[in-house]
């Protein structure tokens, strides 16, 4: 029924250039990371989380950011559409991603600078505390039924989460300075030479990522989505061959009950509920 | 929406009245809550009394799931929820009318916790003008949020596991403000304790508007 | 006078299977209409879509001059569906479930004592929870509140399932007056025999649209299904 060709994948020009950026960033930003810039003087090797860990953190953001944008544009009257809700679920699957490289990347810091695989550091807790609010968020949009009202339930958890960031983030800051917690991740503002170079690389490099991961993964919930509405056009056909064949059935019964109380009785047994009726919610 | 309100609320504080769920189920898993808090810590009463306003507010917040799931559950019996779009209430009335009757019950408990805590923990309860509004507020935040996410997870065959994922974590700074604002209250921390009042009520503002504005959105959906 | 319910081409979806495939319908004001057809056929459905329950996703519609899709709470209150489902709260005693639902609809209080009179509720089982009711028992409950509701448009989904046939005459003559002051009545049915005594009309439902209706010559076959499949897609 549908004469456009089955894409056989969810990649296309974009999604190569993309890619190819995003390959080529990571690997200078690998080799700058690794390789030609030098170790800190205080923290020695360990500083070389410095050209993961922030970049995914950023980019983990922009993802959930995005969600929670996505979603108040499906809500809005006036922009709602279809796409919005598939960017929201998207791109809170990849800022999950990035989200858990956040939480193991702090983590593997806080050992090597402070020996404890988790210190109550404000930003990293509020960073679990997303994690924790946007696996909620997927599980909501796996768990319900159909499109439109899994749409509209979705959007409106994703926004009543993210009103709640600025809430965590004061919860957060406020708890951790009355314990003088120790702050993760104290950029050196005079930060120059290769480590900027590096830092800058692997800010570029891992959005090109998230873009490239959020393009795919919003090609792949489109195809889903079309799959699905095409599926539809098919049950809607099916459902009208049914009329043809009750409109048979009826045309061979009198319109009048009355005078035809014995065919009736045949079909339909009067005086009984109906019990096997299927409940068509 | 404000007679709507009054009506679910009414209504639903009368089924409560009829079928004490909530005295006869939640409060007694509320109190055990605390006696099992006694037995991880190995009663080690300093520990306890330090630990109490935490530990307070835990099982606050673990019999509000109960009493949440149980607000949502008796509207499933036989198609009342239907019942609920169908009679033509105000969506907003009907949200506000469910979370003040969890509210109201959340109260409830927390005064028979609060003795539990006394009686179980020895703490000395005092500062009462912080202790009260900062329960106040964080109830209704508690009740406010409960109910938001009680319809969304309404209807849905996974219901009960679902629940706890999506409150828990939006309730977290909820817990941590309470806690603050009643250690400091009892005097076991120094520490601006009105300023976590700030955020507790911030907190329950944000949650009423959301389910006012949302909870029709939501009704339609279910 | 405006039609109480008017229905082209509509479509209702439950996930992705269409419940109702491209209906059209037509129902004056105080017509007292039967909705046969085979089970699955769509009968609920319909009655839920006029009861603004389920949403339109195609075709368009109209019940007591309001658009299914627009604001469909002012409509609720002016509608009594009476379902499969009996809408009563367990807990709560057979005259609280009927106060509340007159309550919840801007009705008047006054109206539920003769309500519950009329059903034989108003002794014993006045206050008793309705948990403890037999199923026709609830049936009576849930018919009670929708007399005290008076709405001028009752959509009823197999009445007379769960009564005795003492209730069932009740209810045919509940239908009589509601007919009789104004209120337009939709009954889904497959008790031809007595539901027929009672509306001058009948429609049969299948497969999602109507087959056929005794107030219209039956349409030239093959040509209907065509046009409404143009129209939804």
């Amino acid at each position: 029924m549908s004469l456009i060709p089955k894409p056989t994948g969810t990649a296309n020009r974009t999604t190569r250039v993309l890619g190819a950026g995003a390959l080529v960033t990571a690997a200078f930003t690998a080799w700058v990371g690794l390789i030609e810039s030098p170790p800190d003087v205080t923290q020695g090797q360990l500083v070389r989380i410095i050209y993961v860990h922030p970049a995914a953190a950023t980019a983990c953001y922009v993802a959930f950011g995005l969600c929670a944008l996505s979603s108040v544009a499906y809500l809005w009257p006036r922009t709602r559409s279809r796409r919005w809700d598939l960017l929201a679920g998207a791109s809170a699957e990849v800022g999950v991603v990035f989200c858990v490289l956040t939480l193991v990347t702090g983590s593997i810091w806080g050992r090597g600078s402070w020996g404890v695989w988790w210190t109550w550091d404000a930003r990293l807790t509020l960073t679990a505390l997303l994690l924790a609010l946007f696996l909620g968020y997927l599980a909501l949009r796996r768990s319900g039924g159909d499109g439109e009202s899994r749409a509209r339930r979705s959007a409106v958890a994703a926004v009543c989460f993210s009103v709640v960031v600025p809430i965590d983030h004061y919860a957060t800051s406020w708890w951790r300075t009355l314990h003088q917690g120790d702050t993760l991740l104290k950029v050196d503002p005079s930060i120059h030479g290769w480590q900027l170079v590096g830092m800058a690389a692997s800010f570029v490099a891992q959005l090109l990522i998230l873009s490239w991961l959020l393009l795919h993964r919003y090609r792949l919930e489109q195809l889903e989505d079309r799959y699905e509405t095409e599926g539809f056009a098919a049950a809607l056909t099916e459902r009208r061959a049914e009329a043809a064949v009750d409109a048979g059935s009826a045309a061979a019964l009198a319109p009048t009950p009355t005078a035809q109380a014995a065919p009736e009785a045949s079909s339909a047994p009067a005086g009984q509920p109906a019990p096997e009726r299927e409940n068509s919610q | 929406m404000w007679r709507d309100a009054l009506a679910v609320a009414a209504k639903d504080l009368r089924i409560e009245a009829r079928s004490r769920v909530t005295t006869n189920q939640v409060a007694p898993y509320a109190v055990l809550v605390l006696l099992l808090f006694g037995f991880a810590f190995d009663q080690n009463t300093q520990l306890l009394r330090q630990a109490a306003p935490g530990l307070f507010w835990v099982a606050v917040l673990f019999s509000s799931l109960l009493a949440v799931a149980r607000s949502f559950a008796l509207e499933s019996a036989d198609g009342a929820r239907d019942g609920l779009r169908m009679w033509g209430l105000d969506p907003a009335g009907v949200f506000l009318g469910k979370a003040a009757a969890v509210a109201v019950q959340l109260f409830g408990l927390e005064i028979l916790l609060g003795g539990g805590i006394v009686f179980l923990f020895g703490t000395d309860l005092r500062g009462w003008g912080l202790l009260v509004a900062s329960t106040v507020a964080a109830t209704i935040g508690l009740a406010a949020s409960g109910t938001v996410y009680g319809m969304m997870a309404a209807g849905l065959r996974v219901r009960e596991t679902l629940l706890p994922l999506l409150m828990l974590p939006v309730v977290a700074p909820v817990l941590l403000g309470a806690t603050e604002a009643w250690r400091v209250a009892l005097a076991l921390t120094s520490d601006d304790g009105w300023r976590w009042f700030t955020l507790l009520g911030t907190f329950a503002s944000i949650y009423c508007a959301l389910g006012v504005l949302g909870f029709g959105a939501l009704l339609e959906g279910a | 006078m405006a039609p109480a319910i008017r229905l082209r081409s509509a479509v209702a979806l439950a996930g992705h299977y269409p419940l109702l495939s491209g209906l059209d319908l037509d129902v004056a004001a105080g017509e007292v209409v039967l909705v046969r057809g085979a089970n699955g056929a769509g009968k609920s459905s319909l009655l839920r879509v006029c009861a603004g329950l389920i949403p339109l996703s195609g075709g368009g519609g109209e019940v007591l001059g309001v658009d299914l899709y627009g604001d469909l709470r002012q409509l609720r209150r002016r509608i009594g569906l009476l379902g499969h489902a009996s809408g009563l709260y367990d807990d709560l005693t057979v005259e609280d479930n009927v106060r509340f639902q007159v309550r919840a609809g801007r009705g008047t209080p006054g109206a539920v004592g003769p309500a519950l009179e009329q059903l034989g509720l108003a002794g014993r089982l006045r206050t008793v929870a309705v948990h403890k009711l037999s199923a026709g028992q609830r049936r009576r409950t849930a018919i009670a509140a929708l007399v005290a509701r008076n709405p001028e448009l009752w959509l009823l989904d197999e009445p007379h399932a769960g009564l005795d046939s003492e209730h069932r005459d009740l209810l045919d003559n509940l239908v009589r007056a509601a007919a009789a002051g104004g209120a337009t009545v939709v009954l889904a049915s497959h008790e031809a025999e007595r539901a027929g005594l009672l509306a001058e009309r009948t429609v049969t439902v299948g497969g999602g649209t109507v087959v056929a209706d005794s107030s219209t010559p039956p349409p030239p076959r093959g040509s209907e299904p065509e046009a409404q499949a143009a129209h939804v897609a």
